[in-house]
């Protein structure tokens, strides 16, 4: 039995949410008792591998080949299916990113297993794991098995663990070259470098203060209310994705996992439900005002103060309080 | 072009959900039913593609009975034929075992591209179409917000995250999940639903599939999630929750 935690990085620069699945790893292989092993996956990946070297770790593993050197979904489930033959591990964990997203379901379905997705927690019942999913938009938590053999495929949501409660290993854990059979060029998706549409108009992530509006806001002609309460508060307007996505609002005032990610004084959701895409990008904030007319909003979980009412009594009088108080 | 999309029927947008005897997944009656929101972009997508370049849309579902009404709206918005692999345990099957349906119904026809959504806003496995392309072995992108074919191939822009993109190419045929927001989805006519009717239906058990609906990933229990923090709720008319929120803000949380 053992745990194998699969890192990402790119260009050399780790994604910041390896060390979550480093800390998932590490919580599993305590609790099973079993070695723990770290993947590191690319081309010239020696310094990053000394990197994860330091962690609490038995073995550190590179996947270190040229066809490896950028991202293809071809590359790399090969790469990690003969990895996986090789370790013969009973749990293999991944951060949930869009890479993840892209790559871990068919290593699993090419293997014949089923990949669990996004998960905020585990437990082990006889040394099987019991996953802790979201389901219908964060609204209920399902704790969710696999009815089969191992190896068992899951990923760890953004934030569900913390890097910064990886241990440390008393000494370096050994480094390993997995030896890989891969043809490089064979790829058939094939990715160019990545790009920014435009420099960033605004940058929220240096607002101390945040008025975001969700769908609950129902129309653009009730935009410039949420406008008019951000300014009265001295803060910035921004949205959830759905608003930018039917253009009532720029893309550049998106928070969540594919906009910007915020951690300001004070975020006022309004209207928003809080879906996970959301929440990653804002439950850094200090504090957080929810007003949602759904009293089973999932934002609420997140909410210091939680306002359940009809945002449009609510925001006009907020305006007209914070102007008398002038 | 001959262009699958895959769609889901899922709950509509802000059900109250009552949890099932078992306490494994929402209970059927009283709610309504729509097209899962990810998937109405992808097939918005497909109709645009054969606007564009010709041939067939063909909507695909795995589902129970109900779910026809969403292959039959599929097909009052444009697409010309509908396929549903009809069971009732596809309602809280794993994406694998979805997969295997969709699968299972694609391979025997001609296709050149495979459309779905992201993911779905009930179980939200966000896979389905990764899984799909797997078991039919075609490539895939993820997560693409704009579609050029041209030659056989694919050029498509990506997103990843924190507002980075990236093109990515691949041959036909080919699958790809389509990120919400992609476009500006249509609604159905009259005409079109009138229409809807008179198109092709194709329904299969998963015997007739030659298929077994194998569910290993399961849900053993639902439940409210813990709160992550202690949230004080505030509760009077607009004014006075609006005067409750800045004292707080102001001298409590002292963000003001």
């Amino acid at each position: 039995m053992s745990v194998l935690v699969v890192t990402e990085q790119q260009g050399g620069k780790w994604h910041r949410m390896s060390f979550e699945a480093v800390a998932a790893g590490q919580e599993a292989a305590a609790a099973l008792d079993c070695p723990l092993r770290l993947a590191v996956v690319g081309s010239g990946i020696a310094g990053l591998a000394s990197e994860a070297a330091s962690k609490r770790a038995s073995e550190v593993v590179t996947l270190d080949h040229p066809a490896l050197a950028g991202y293809s979904a071809d590359a790399y489930a090969e790469g990690l299916r003969q990895t996986v033959r090789q370790l013969d591990p009973s749990l293999v964990l991944f951060p949930h990113t869009y890479q993840v997203r892209d790559l871990a379901p068919k290593l699993a379905a090419s293997l014949g297993k089923v990949f669990v997705s996004d998960t905020v927690g585990m437990r082990f019942e006889e040394g099987r794991p019991v996953f802790v999913r979201q389901l219908f938009q964060g609204k209920l938590h399902g704790d969710v098995a696999v009815e089969d053999a191992p190896p068992y495929f899951a990923s760890v949501q953004s934030g569900a663990y913390r890097a910064d409660s990886v241990s440390e290993g008393d000494a370096a854990a050994p480094i390993r070259a997995l030896e890989l059979s891969l043809d490089q060029g064979n790829a058939r998706t094939r990715a160019e470098a990545p790009y920014q549409d435009a420099k960033d108009a605004v940058d929220l992530g240096s607002a101390d203060i945040i008025v975001s509006v969700g769908r609950g806001i129902q129309d653009p002609g009730n935009i410039p209310q949420a406008a008019k309460l951000a300014k009265a508060l001295g803060g910035e307007l921004a949205a959830s994705r759905p608003i930018c996505d039917n253009g009532w609002l720029p893309l550049d005032r998106q928070i969540g996992s594919s906009g910007q990610t915020v951690a300001p004084s004070l975020y006022l959701a309004l209207g928003i439900s809080g879906a996970i895409q959301h929440v990653v990008g804002m439950k850094g904030a200090k504090t957080i005002v929810a007003v949602n007319k759904d009293s089973g909003a999932p934002i609420f979980e997140i909410a210091d103060y939680g306002i359940v009412a009809d945002l449009f009594e609510v925001v006009p009088a907020l305006i007209t309080a914070i102007e008398s108080a002038e | 072009m001959n262009i699958f999309v895959c769609v889901k029927q899922v709950m509509a947008r802000d059900s109250v959900l009552r949890l099932n005897e078992s306490q494994t997944w929402a209970r059927d009656d009283g709610l309504a039913f729509e097209m899962n929101e990810p998937d109405t972009f992808a097939l918005e997508e497909a109709l645009r593609l054969k606007e564009r370049h010709g041939g067939q849309v063909v909507a695909v579902t795995a589902g129970p009975a109900r779910a026809a009404s969403t292959v039959r709206e599929a097909l009052a918005k444009g697409a010309d034929r509908g396929i549903h692999v009809e069971d009732d345990r596809y309602v809280q099957a794993d994406a694998f075992a979805t997969a295997r349906a969709l699968a299972a119904a694609i391979r025997r026809e001609p296709h050149d591209l495979i459309l779905t959504g992201l993911q779905s806003d009930d179980a939200g496995f966000g896979q389905t179409g990764v899984v799909l392309a797997e078991l039919l072995g075609l490539p895939h992108a993820t997560i693409i917000m704009e579609i050029n074919a041209a030659g056989g191939r694919l050029r498509c822009k990506r997103e990843l995250e924190a507002g980075w993109f990236q093109t990515v190419t691949l041959p036909q045929p080919a699958l790809l999940t389509i990120q919400s927001g992609i476009n500006k989805v249509r609604y159905a006519t009259l005409m079109g639903i009138k229409r809807a009717r008179m198109k092709p239906f194709q329904r299969y058990s998963p015997d007739e599939l030659g298929i077994e609906v194998l569910v290993q990933q399961r849900v053993r229990r639902l439940y409210q999630p813990q709160q992550a923090k202690q949230t004080e709720f505030l509760e009077g008319s607009g004014q006075e929750i609006a005067e409750q929120l800045l004292g707080k803000l102001r001298f409590e949380a002292r963000v003001l």
